[in-house]
């Protein structure tokens, strides 16, 4: 009898007759939830009992003095550097600390280096050909073919960025700016849910910083957006809410009014600047 | 951009790769043509001791472009390949000896002669299913294939990468020369394997059967380029550049770096395999020296000489550099060493990119565009 009701049910007999649910569970809460955190190197606690939470569909923005902690922070969601104690989740049902990089990748959590890496030697377009969604294993990658929508999509990004003049050139012949912008094409290619940008402004003139501002803008809502950045010009442009980063534990949050009159903000990080 | 579907069938419609299968098919015809039909007292004449050299070399180019494609496109110089060339070699060599039979000087219907000369009553269990052709064939790609799956995955899982992974792979092969030394391996030891009669029924020592053995040797070389070829134009090939030129961000697009390195490391050590198993019916023997980690870095400087990356380079270093020896050490055998050198030197620093970066200064269409593209820079 049963059997029958199994074969009745469509859903887990025909794939598309599924609901598209995505592998991310964010029903009970947050898409990124980091507790108790510490992490340290040869002694020194580049983290220190961090807590953080980023809800869907959030832009939030990361800032605090050098040597805070922001990029190990991002080290240990992407799985790069394991902690020595805490847990990190991805929606309620990803444990990120079992999981390697290519896994956490494959989840869905894209990431933008500190400083700009993209692949030299290759052509912009086939930057962001790599970046792509795709089956990402050893023999659909060999025999993989280009499909007029996998051109179309890039081709998309291209304009997205900005660079389609400049489609079929090497990577390693880009200005600073325009490998920022190339490699937040390629995560707009791996469309993840969680994006991870660290300081995607570095480098960039006045307008590339505004419409880098509206590209990440526009993101979310849709994806959720971590932004690390010192420049507290396009920080205040963009920011909802900002988290404070000092000593590897989170120093105050709010909305950037409310984290810049905060005095122990201002004592060790605004009050450099001011 | 080549455009088929088929990623086997995409080198066809690249232009280097058309010029150069054009090129190997060419000499391969006229080699033949001249051995068979000038006069042996003609200029012309091409001896069967000259297709065997050629032949040799041949081995050698499909060597230099197994490394090629570990070196140059994943960024692993490995400098053992020795290794797995000399087990490609090996597994022919046991094939030989069987196939010598009772010729041998002991007469022995099934033991090889050090085998009877060391008073073995059996074959040991290795090498067992040898006297097939088949079965032989077979190993010649399983046993490099293996070890470097082997090798790799250890090494590869754990991060091993530049510096260290090439004096990891020196002391492979180092350590292999010194067990195939031992006579208890039962791989004939610093003799090694030698005196073959036949290869499938045909006697090794005619010229036929030598000039056949060039011609499967430069159909073999054709067929790993465009192997090679394939994988390279391929989107693994982009994302071997890419783990070569940034592995973390590989990494962190959801690709298996290790799997990639392994892959290709793989494909490259069965392919040295093969080149093995040609050379080895060509030269006669096969023995230790084979494994000998000077003769894996010699790999690595015709590559260097023929230039990184490009294949066809590595062709060209790998047949200039051994013409170069078989001249010099006719001349000066003391000298070869210090000439090798000397020209890894002088090409290090005047042609960084090797003889196929001479090639591809010359072809360039726009020498005013300093704006390569990637055609340029690795086509
Ligand atoms: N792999 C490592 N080994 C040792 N120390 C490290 C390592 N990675 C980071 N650190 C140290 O941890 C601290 C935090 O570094 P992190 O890069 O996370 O800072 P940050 O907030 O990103 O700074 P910045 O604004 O300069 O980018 C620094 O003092 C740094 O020297
Ligand atoms: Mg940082």
């Amino acid at each position: 009898m049963s059997i029958f009701q199994e074969l009745a049910n469509r859903d887990q007999v025909f794939d598309f007759l599924a609901p598209v649910q995505s592998p991310v569970d964010v029903r009970h809460g947050p898409i990124l939830y980091m507790e108790d955190v510490n992490v340290s190197f040869d002694g020194f606690k580049a983290i220190n009992n961090l807590n953080l939470t980023v809800d869907d569909g959030e832009l939030r923005c990361i800032i605090g003095p050098n040597g805070a902690g922001k990029t190990t922070m991002m080290d240990i969601i992407t799985g790069k550097t394991r902690p020595d104690t805490g847990s990190v989740w991805f929606g309620s049902r990803h444990n990120l600390l079992t999981k390697n990089e290519p896994d956490i990748a494959s989840l869905g959590i894209g990431r933008k280096f500190q400083k700009p890496t993209v692949f030299e030697a290759l052509t912009v377009f086939e930057n962001l050909e790599l970046a792509m969604a795709t089956d990402k294993r050893i023999l659909p990658t060999l025999t993989a073919i280009m499909k007029p929508e996998y051109r179309d999509r890039i081709d998309e990004v291209l304009q997205t960025i900005g660079l389609q003049e400049l489609r079929d050139r090497l990577a390693g012949i880009l200005s600073h700016g325009q490998k920022q912008w190339l490699e937040i094409g390629m995560l707009l290619m791996q469309k993840p849910r969680l994006l991870l940008v660290d300081e995607p402004v570095a480098g960039m003139t006045e307008q590339e910083m505004e419409r880098t501002a509206e590209l990440l803008t526009s993101l979310a809502g849709k994806q959720s957006v971590v932004v690390v950045e010192h420049d507290m010009g396009f920080v205040r442009s963009i920011a909802r809410k900002v988290t404070v980063l000092h000593q590897g534990s989170v120093l105050a949050e709010g909305t950037m009014d409310q984290v810049s009159n905060d005095p122990e903000v201002i004592k060790v990080y605004l009050g450099e600047e001011a | 951009m080549a455009s088929s579907q088929n990623w086997l069938l995409r080198p066809f419609q690249e232009r280097s790769t058309q010029l150069f299968l054009g090129v190997l098919f060419t000499a391969l015809v006229v080699v033949t043509f001249l051995h068979l039909f000038m006069p042996q007292d003609s200029a012309l004449h091409v001896s069967a001791y000259t297709v065997t050299l050629l032949g040799k070399y041949l081995c050698y180019a499909l060597l230099a472009v197994a490394v090629d494609l570990v070196w140059g496109y994943l960024g692993i110089l490995s400098l053992g390949h020795g290794a797995f060339f000399a087990l490609g070699g090996y597994a022919m060599g046991m094939y030989l000896m069987r196939q010598i039979g009772d010729r041998g000087t002991y007469g022995d219907p099934v033991l090889p002669d050090f085998m009877v000369f060391l008073n073995w009553d059996s074959l040991p269990w290795y090498w067992q299913g040898f006297d097939m052709a088949w079965f032989a064939f077979i190993m010649v790609l399983l046993a490099p294939g293996l070890l470097a799956l082997v090798f790799g995955f250890l090494a590869f899982r754990s991060r091993v990468t530049g510096v260290y992974l090439s004096i990891i792979t020196q002391a492979l092969t180092f350590a292999l020369m010194l067990a195939f030394f031992r006579n208890e391996m039962g791989f004939g030891g610093n003799n090694g394997l030698t005196d073959f009669r036949d290869i499938l029924g045909f006697n090794l020592r005619t010229d036929a059967t030598r000039l056949g053995l060039f011609i499967a040797t430069g159909i073999a070389l054709a067929i790993g380029y465009v192997i090679c070829r394939a994988i390279v134009a391929s989107k693994l090939g982009r994302v071997s550049i890419a783990c070569r030129d940034a592995e973390a961000r590989t990494r962190f697009l959801g690709y298996r770096v290790e799997r990639v390195q392994l892959f290709v490391f793989v494909v490259s050590a069965m392919l040295a395999g093969v080149a093995g198993a040609l050379y080895v019916p060509q030269v006669g023997i096969i023995n230790p020296s084979e494994f000998s980690p000077l003769f894996s870095i010699e790999i690595v400087v015709w590559v260097a000489l023929g230039g990184r990356a490009t294949l066809y380079g590595a062709v060209i270093g790998a047949i200039l550099v051994n013409y170069a020896k078989t001249v010099f050490t006719g001349v000066m055998p003391d000298a070869w060493l210090f000439a090798l050198g000397g020209l890894f030197v002088l090409v290090t620093v005047f042609l960084p990119k090797g003889i196929a970066g001479l090639l591809q200064k010359r072809h360039k269409t726009k020498p005013d565009d300093d704006t390569p593209t990637r055609q340029e820079a690795t086509a």
